[in-house]
């Protein structure tokens, strides 16, 4: 399998990644890990005409933490958030949830931000960001701005980052309370066939907050407002787990593919939310 | 047809100089211009493993990185780590624990195998199984591949114990 023919590109800084972006429209793509890029070149799925490496690219490779927040930059690898001790001790979802992306060898490669920006609704890193109520930040050629996860995400593959702009990091409010990743797929290196990421405040013995979001679902991840509400104010007994599971199947879209029929989906969807929000809720 | 470039890498110690298209894959650039075997050509879609390669010290499935990316890079594959006159300790536990049948998945195995075992010198059986778990074997059913690298982990600590 071999891509057709490309420009290769690797400047050494953000400038020379934004002239050849301006120079080439949407001809030109950036690459971070290329481990979703590559596959897609290679099935001649994705038409890159103009392939922008971004390894020789510094300051993307960072993961600063401080007291509110956490940001990570675009060229962090999934590797690196699993080996990160500080990070696991503050944000401990994203080192379960990089855990259950693919295999050794991909997660060396993988980056957070190509696993973002990407907005293949397979990726686990959207709706975790969704649920995270993460900012990214991309820079374009004239200036540089935040955009919310919850609205980054227009369809498969489409999203609120412009063809001339990068992503250039993730920022992570520092989340609080019970957490969980909850994946379930058919094989290890596959997408989901429905996962769960949810983070859970406790108050007393009643849920004070609650964030859910749902991957490979629909078109885009989905956050679900509704399914957190569901929680607030119960003591997340069988009726809220229950309220919060059907408010949720009002919000996913899924369709049938070689993971299975809707109904098949519907039902995984809501065994794996139930179990991430019982595992949350018993951490938080 | 887009300007070639110009690729140095260094495998295996040896440092290779070269003229390449952009799209051309590592997998390919090991196997059929420098004549370098080992790893193997599975799935080519960054399932199986088989193409696995030491990469500036990570393991990466060589399917999946155009040899322009690693331009610059250290890389080293199965002929790296050791060959019929200097089998590394993974290579004999392979061969002594009947780690392999066809032998198609082995040289991804043994080098995704090496790396793992530098980061972790004494993996448990779980740990061994996730972190071989890029690398897919259609013979063996898994469990003598994690016997050889548990075998291997504890000839290697005593070897280093015993030169210290």
């Amino acid at each position: 399998m071999i891509p057709v023919a490309f420009e290769y590109y690797r400047p050494k800084d953000m400038a020379g990644v934004l002239s050849l972006l301006e120079e080439h429209g949407d001809d030109a793509r950036v690459m971070a890990g290329g481990h979703s890029l590559i596959p897609m070149m290679k099935l001649r799925m994705a038409d890159v005409s103009h392939l922008i490496d971004l390894q020789d690219v510094d300051g993307m490779s960072e993961i600063e933490i401080d007291n509110d927040a956490i940001r990570i930059g675009a060229m962090v690898t999934q590797a690196d958030i699993i080996d990160h001790p500080e990070l696991a001790k503050v944000a401990p979802i994203l080192r379960e949830a990089a855990l259950q992306i693919a295999d050794p060898q991909v997660r060396y490669m993988g980056t957070v931000g190509g696993n973002v920006a990407n907005g293949d609704p397979g990726n686990d890193m959207p709706g975790l960001m969704q649920c995270l109520d993460a900012n990214f930040t991309v820079i374009g050629p004239d200036d540089e701005r935040e955009i919310p996860a919850r609205d980054f995400y227009e369809a498969a593959y489409m999203t609120a980052r412009e063809d001339e702009e990068v992503l250039t990091a993730v920022t992570i409010p520092r989340p609080a309370g019970g957490y969980a990743y909850e994946k379930q797929k058919r094989k290890i290196g596959d997408y989901a066939t429905a996962a769960a990421a949810v983070q859970i405040v406790k108050d007393g013995d009643k849920c004070a907050s609650a964030s859910i979001a749902m991957t490979n679902l629909s078109d885009t991840p989905i956050y679900s407002e509704a399914a957190g509400a569901a929680l607030v104010g119960t003591s997340v007994d069988d009726a809220a787990l229950t309220a919060a599971v059907a408010a949720m199947w009002g919000d996913i879209d899924p369709t049938e593919d070689n993971r299975g029929p809707v109904a098949f989906k519907n039902h995984v969807a809501g065994i794996i939310l139930r179990r991430a929000i019982e595992r949350a809720w018993s951490r938080a | 047809m887009s300007k070639k470039m110009h690729i140095k890498l260094k495998v295996n110690g040896k440092d290779e100089e070269f003229l390449a298209e952009p799209r051309e894959l590592l997998i390919y650039t090991l196997r059929e211009r420098l004549n370098i075997t080992g790893p193997h050509i599975g799935c080519e879609t960054s399932h199986c493993g088989a193409c696995t390669v030491t990469i500036n010290g990570k393991s990466v499935k060589s399917c999946t990185m155009f040899a322009a990316q690693a331009d610059g890079a250290e890389v080293t594959t199965i002929e790296g780590i050791g060959g019929p006159d200097n089998l590394h300790p993974l290579q004999e536990a392979f061969r002594e624990h009947h780690g392999l049948q066809c032998g198609y998945c082995t040289p991804g195995m043994i080098t995704r195998a090496s790396k793992l075992l530098e980061e972790n010198p004494n993996p448990t059986e779980e740990e061994i199984r996730f972190g071989m778990a890029g690398n897919i074997c259609r013979c063996t059913g898994y469990q003598n591949i994690v016997k050889s690298i548990q075998a291997a982990a504890t000839e290697m600590n005593a070897a280093k114990e015993a030169a210290e």
